[in-house]
């Protein structure tokens, strides 16, 4: 008896330290989800990241600004598994993803939307978000789920339902790029890898992305990494940002700060300290 | 009228041909599609399906249907192993490299075949029975049928997967832009390893449907295989239509040269058209744009 009483107090105990710790790691700092640390990426001989970290906290968007051949879509590669770093570690919740392989990760939660679009072509609208669910197609139970997302995806992208049976080839690239992230959003991703979401598409369209991307973010507490090279939207409507260079970090900051900051402004922003009759 | 008789003759045996070439072809897209190797191994599968057939009619006396699902089981059991042996450690080796080793795989299982079989030709008995059939004067034996038939079915059954299903869905997705599936959660190890499957069973189907008309042995690997390169060249590695086509137009002219020039000619009619496609036509006669596939 007097054991059991005892079992009994230590489990409570340690529920409410561990309740206890979680919510001061909460209010001091928030838990990292996902962790770079000091990786190092090649393409054969020639490196393409140098030591680059980063982190990620649930819920935020952090943008990753540089010039093209920077390295930002080889660090996003890293990180969902098709060019593995040489070393260093990725830990998502703590759990380390360099060795996995891209199926793998996307399993665990991370979805990328790679540069370029990258949808399938040859398929209906239709199939591509299926496509983008394949994992819970493998169960009975995933086929509601399934449909439930698509319907979500539909109403985030109204002009998507209108092309459902078309096919994805001969969408506009605005309508393609909205597809490519629908797509991934079907797998109900923890953490959201956008690379160059605005990449040749028209000002108008690129704003209609980046305010779903938005709120999105906002109602549905996912987690997203942003890759632009339009520094100044992503830089408006994320809360963190890093700069790569040569495949270096360089800097890092709140993106307000960013936003302020002279090198960034002269190398990213496209403001120079010239009057404008100079230019 | 004589003419007319043996031209029709020449184009029912040509399209019989054709059919198992086709079916031949579908096997080499297939794996072409999934991992961008051809696999010379192809014909082996064949070969497999015919002899283990007979090998179970034969030896343990078993009845026609379940000595056939033994055949292809054990045929597809060869294409997983081979599979996981010789190409998925050398998964990032160059193609080239890839299809050396499957015309070192398909040399390792014809020796293996002949030493377990011998070097004897083997009969397999006809399906149904072996009475003639008279077609405008043409005679047709039953097991034309059977080719035209279970030609016809695995090619609906397999446009079906293809386009119906999620699992054939994501090998076609695989095959179109295989890192955009990779980061859709589809594991592209396991569509190579789902098209070797494939492609063994419809093979060793091949090999059982047509060994009843030209009776087989360890070697007909070979001939076959190179048959249903043919085809696949003829209609394009990208579209399973065109496959069906080229194998056909394959056995056509195959049969119409022999009937009509030489016997002797037959095998190398299927060779100089291959040479013609590949010096001005390499894309393949029938293939449209990169969208169709399978
Ligand atoms: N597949 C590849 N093979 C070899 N080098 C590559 C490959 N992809 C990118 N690189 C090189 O790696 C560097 C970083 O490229 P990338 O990550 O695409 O930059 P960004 O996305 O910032 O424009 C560049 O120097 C580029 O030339
Ligand atoms: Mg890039």
């Amino acid at each position: 008896m007097q054991i059991l009483r005892n079992e009994a107090y230590f489990l409570v105990y340690a529920a409410v330290t561990k309740y206890a710790a979680q919510r001061c790691i909460w209010t001091f700092y928030k838990v990292a989800m996902l962790k770079i640390k000091n990786i190092n990426t090649y393409y054969g001989q020639a490196q393409a990241l140098t030591n680059v970290s980063l982190h990620l906290s649930e819920g935020e968007i952090v943008t990753l600004i540089g010039a093209n051949g920077a390295g930002k879509t080889t660090l996003l590669n890293s990180l969902s598994g098709i060019v593995p770093p040489q070393s260093g570690q990725i830990f998502f919740h703590d759990t380390p993803i360099n060795n996995l392989a891209p199926h793998q990760i996307v399993r665990l939660g991370i979805s990328q939307v790679a540069e370029g679009r990258q949808v399938f072509k040859p398929f209906s609208v239709d199939d591509n978000l299926e496509l983008g669910a394949y994992l819970k197609q493998k169960f009975l139970s995933g086929k509601d789920k399934v449909k439930k997302n698509k319907e979500f995806v539909y109403d985030l992208f109204p002009i998507l339902r209108e092309r459902k049976k078309q096919l994805a080839g001969t969408l506009s690239g605005g309508e393609q790029q909205m597809l490519a992230i629908g797509r991934a959003l079907m797998a109900n991703p923890k953490l959201l890898l956008l690379d160059e979401p605005s990449m040749g598409l028209a000002p108008m369209v690129t704003q209609e992305i980046f305010r779903v991307i938005e709120n999105f973010s906002r109602e549905e507490k996912t987690t997203i990494l942003l890759v632009e090279q339009n520094a100044r939207a992503a830089l408006k409507m994320a809360h963190r940002g890093y700069v790569l260079e040569n495949g270096r970090m360089i800097l890092e900051g709140m993106a307000a700060e960013l936003l302020e900051n002279k090198d960034v402004q002269r190398a990213y922003l496209g403001k120079d300290k010239k009057e404008i009759w100079e230019r | 009228m004589d003419n007319f008789q043996q031209l029709i003759q020449y184009v029912l045996s040509g399209l019989s041909n054709g059919a198992i070439y086709a079916l031949i072809g579908f096997g080499f897209a297939i794996i072409y599609n999934a991992t961008g190797i051809i696999n010379f191994a192809q014909g082996e599968f064949v070969m497999l399906g015919g002899m283990l057939t007979i090998f179970f009619l034969t030896v343990f006396h078993l009845p026609l249907v379940p000595a056939v699902l033994l055949a292809v089981m054990i045929s597809t059991i060869v294409g997983v192993v081979f599979e996981r042996l010789a190409i998925r450690p050398l998964r990032n080796a160059k193609p080239l490299r890839l299809i050396i080793i499957t015309i070192g795989a398909s040399i390792l299982i014809r020796g293996i075949a002949m030493l377990v079989w011998g070097k004897d030709t083997h009969a397999l008995p006809a399906f149904s029975s072996n009475e003639p059939i008279l077609i405008a004067g043409a005679t047709m034996l039953p097991q034309h049928l059977w080719i035209f038939g279970v030609t016809v079915l695995i090619i609906i059954i397999s446009r079906i997967f293809f386009n119906y299903t999620m699992m054939g869905k994501a090998m076609r997705a695989c095959a179109y832009n295989a890192q955009a599936a990779g980061l859709v959660g589809i594991s592209v190890k396991s569509m190579t390893l789902i098209s070797f499957v494939i492609s063994a069973a419809i093979g060793s189907m091949a090999g059982i449907i047509i060994a009843p008309l030209t009776m087989t042995s360890y070697d007909v690997g070979i001939m076959l295989g190179l048959k249903g390169f043919c085809a696949v060249i003829i209609g394009g590695m990208s579209t399973g239509f065109g496959t069906v086509l080229g194998g056909l137009v394959l056995g056509l002219l195959e049969a119409l040269g022999a009937g009509f020039i030489s016997a002797s000619y037959k095998d190398a009619i299927a060779f100089i058209i291959l040479l013609l496609i590949l010096f001005f036509r390499p894309e393949g006669l029938f293939s449209k744009k990169e969208t169709e596939r399978f």
